[in-house]
């Protein structure tokens, strides 16, 4: 309760969820809200030497090179950019409290292996492993959410890690020891709502990053694949004419860093209300 | 120190073992024939298993990852399958271009994100401090290929200021940099600022207020070199993440670097590439996280390196 009063408090923050809302909106009413379908192509679409048309009154954002209207591609785009970018999150969350439960609860040998291989994964260079993997196997919507969600996974599993060692040593964990509690009651009962905060904070932050680590991959043509929109592959396939039709480049452009952004304000105000560690030094 | 240094290069040499080790397996696994891009389109079956035999590719997977490990240790990373070259001659040939770019990517974010987090951090909790953290915020939340074309459509194409893409003069490298620049700079910012604030809380910058110095001086000798070394440590792990970043920002501009060729070998399948680039990048990432846990304990004697 106090976090949502914090957030009500902090305007920026606000900002943020105001835009993220109405961008999720956007995305689960898109049938309801698109003006065209985002797959048809119009004969008007195009101007008589075959060029997308701007911005214009029938086509609020324009055309794209297909004849196709750019508003409605946008806004089913905003689908694909979320489901992507919130299944792939959720599962790197999922795997990084996982993992880093496990290595700061068990320590010893299991902990040091699940950690350095945790240093291995963080070690390889993510973008250039995900555009191998998307080019050879072939781009699909879930292998795109699988591969996003295993590069992305390290960071979280960090952070658990250090907080569940040091959460392990605290008292009242060894109190609950010396009163006879078992390891699942002590996982779920102590230290999992303890770790809660810090998995909020980071889950929220690491939207962000899928978010544009997805928009980056169908950006590079090996994401989301047409026809299907995504905001990253209308750009891909508007970049050649973008001195010509630069609104094929800057709206879908503008749409994922607006969207990275209300998510990164809303993690940021987050992190200052939840991180105990960090409480009052911002 | 010493034994730290070396408990952790020998780690390094571990992690680099394990990434070549699943990189290889991976790759070996993915569907894709080699063997058939090598021999070309054209060739019979006969021939492609020819080539097969002749790349060593009809071994088990062990036997080829023992002999590419070998072959690694004497410093050969083996042969490009299309370009037929040495890959460590095709990846020497790539990295000037890169380090260049490298080198101006890290002076523009410096430049970008201590000047933004220095002026947030000295004015905190002021306008202009919720300001230029926003616009921090902003540049880390922008995709680089965005930036990297509302660049090159305000100052190439709109301006003429700068050439639309390629290499070899001064002008080439200013867009590229300037790109990297604005995402690191964000990040550099939050540090710069939080450092900053950390040594204005000091009883040394309350003494040297006291004294009645003017707020220049208290800025430019006491505050930032001390404010520095987070900053520096943060150029280590930035090195690390660099590789990723400029096979974006090499495919949008033509530069002719280690990105552009990592891009190259992904669409043209060509292993041998993929697997020497990302080995230099997870070097780049290893040693640059080195070096960032080696100035730690300068920052903060009270940090161990243990």
């Amino acid at each position: 309760m106090s976090v949502w009063r914090g957030l009500l408090r902090r305007p920026l923050a606000m900002a943020g969820l105001v835009i993220a809302v109405a961008l999720v909106a956007v995305a689960i009413a898109a049938p309801l809200i698109a003006p065209y379908s985002p797959y048809e192509q119009f004969f008007d679409g195009l101007t008589l030497e075959g060029a997308p048309l701007p911005p214009n009154e029938r086509f609020l954002f324009g055309t794209d090179l297909l004849g196709r209207d750019l508003l409605s591609r946008m806004i089913y785009g905003a689908r694909t950019s979320l489901i992507v970018g919130l299944l792939a999150n959720g599962i790197a969350v999922l795997v990084g409290t996982a993992v880093g439960i496990t290595a700061g609860f068990l320590r010893g040998v299991v902990g040091a292996v699940l950690m350095r291989f945790t240093d291995l994964v963080m070690a390889f260079p993510a973008l250039i492993l995900a555009i191998t993997i998307a080019t050879l196997r072939g781009p699909s919507l879930g292998l795109v959410v699988l591969v996003i969600a295993l590069v992305n996974w390290g960071p979280i599993a960090r952070v658990v890690y250090a907080e569940t060692t040091s959460l392990a040593e605290r008292e009242f964990i060894a109190a609950e020891r010396a009163i006879g509690a078992n390891t699942s009651r002590i996982l779920f009962r102590h230290i999992l709502p303890h770790l809660l905060p810090i998995i909020i904070v980071w889950g929220t932050l690491g939207i962000s990053t899928t978010v544009l680590f997805e928009a980056l991959l169908s950006y590079l043509g090996v994401g989301v694949q047409p026809p299907n929109p995504s905001w990253g592959n209308i750009v891909y396939d508007g970049q050649s004419y973008f001195q010509s039709a630069p609104w094929l480049v800057f709206f879908p452009g503008f749409a994922v860093a607006a969207l990275a952004l209300s998510i990164n304000l809303i993690g940021d105000a987050l992190r200052d209300l939840l991180d105990p560690t960090l409480r009052g030094r911002h | 120190m010493p034994t730290y240094i070396a408990r952790r290069l020998v780690q390094a040499l571990l992690i680099l073992l394990g990434v070549s080790i699943i990189t290889f397996v991976l790759l070996y696994f993915l569907p894709a024939d080699p063997a058939r891009m090598v021999a070309g389109r054209t060739a019979s079956k006969a021939q492609v298993e020819l080539v097969r035999m002749q790349l060593g590719l009809d071994l088990p997977v062990w036997e080829q990852y023992g002999r590419y490990l070998w072959n690694l240790l004497q410093g050969d990373l083996g042969r490009s399958y299309l370009q037929r070259t040495e890959v460590t001659t095709l990846i020497g040939a790539r990295l000037p271009a890169s380090l260049l770019l490298m080198l101006g990517a890290i002076t523009c974010e410096l430049l970008i994100g201590v000047t933004l987090g220095a002026m947030a951090g000295l004015r905190r909790g002021s306008a202009a401090d919720q300001t230029l953290m926003v616009a921090a915020l902003v540049f880390v939340s922008t995709p680089q290929f965005v930036t990297a074309l509302t660049l090159l459509y305000i100052f190439a194409y709109w301006l003429g200021w700068f050439p639309i893409g390629g290499y070899g003069q001064f002008t080439h490298l200013v867009l590229p940099s300037i790109t990297l620049g604005l995402l690191g700079g964000g990040w550099y910012a939050r540090v710069t600022r939080s450092s900053v604030i950390e040594v204005l809380r000091q009883d040394f910058i309350r003494t040297a207020r006291a004294k009645g110095l003017d707020r220049w001086r208290i800025v430019s000798v006491h505050i930032l070199p001390n404010a520095a070394l987070p900053v520096i440590a943060m150029i280590g792990i930035d090195v690390g993440y660099f590789m990723s970043s400029i096979v974006i920002v090499e495919s949008v501009f033509g530069w002719p670097g280690i990105g552009q060729l990592t891009w190259q070998a992904i669409q043209q399948i060509d292993i041998p590439i993929i697997m020497g680039v990302t080995l230099v990048s997870a070097c780049a990432y290893v040693l640059g996280n080195l070096l960032a846990d080696l100035v730690s304990p300068l920052i903060d004697p009270r940090i161990k390196l243990r």
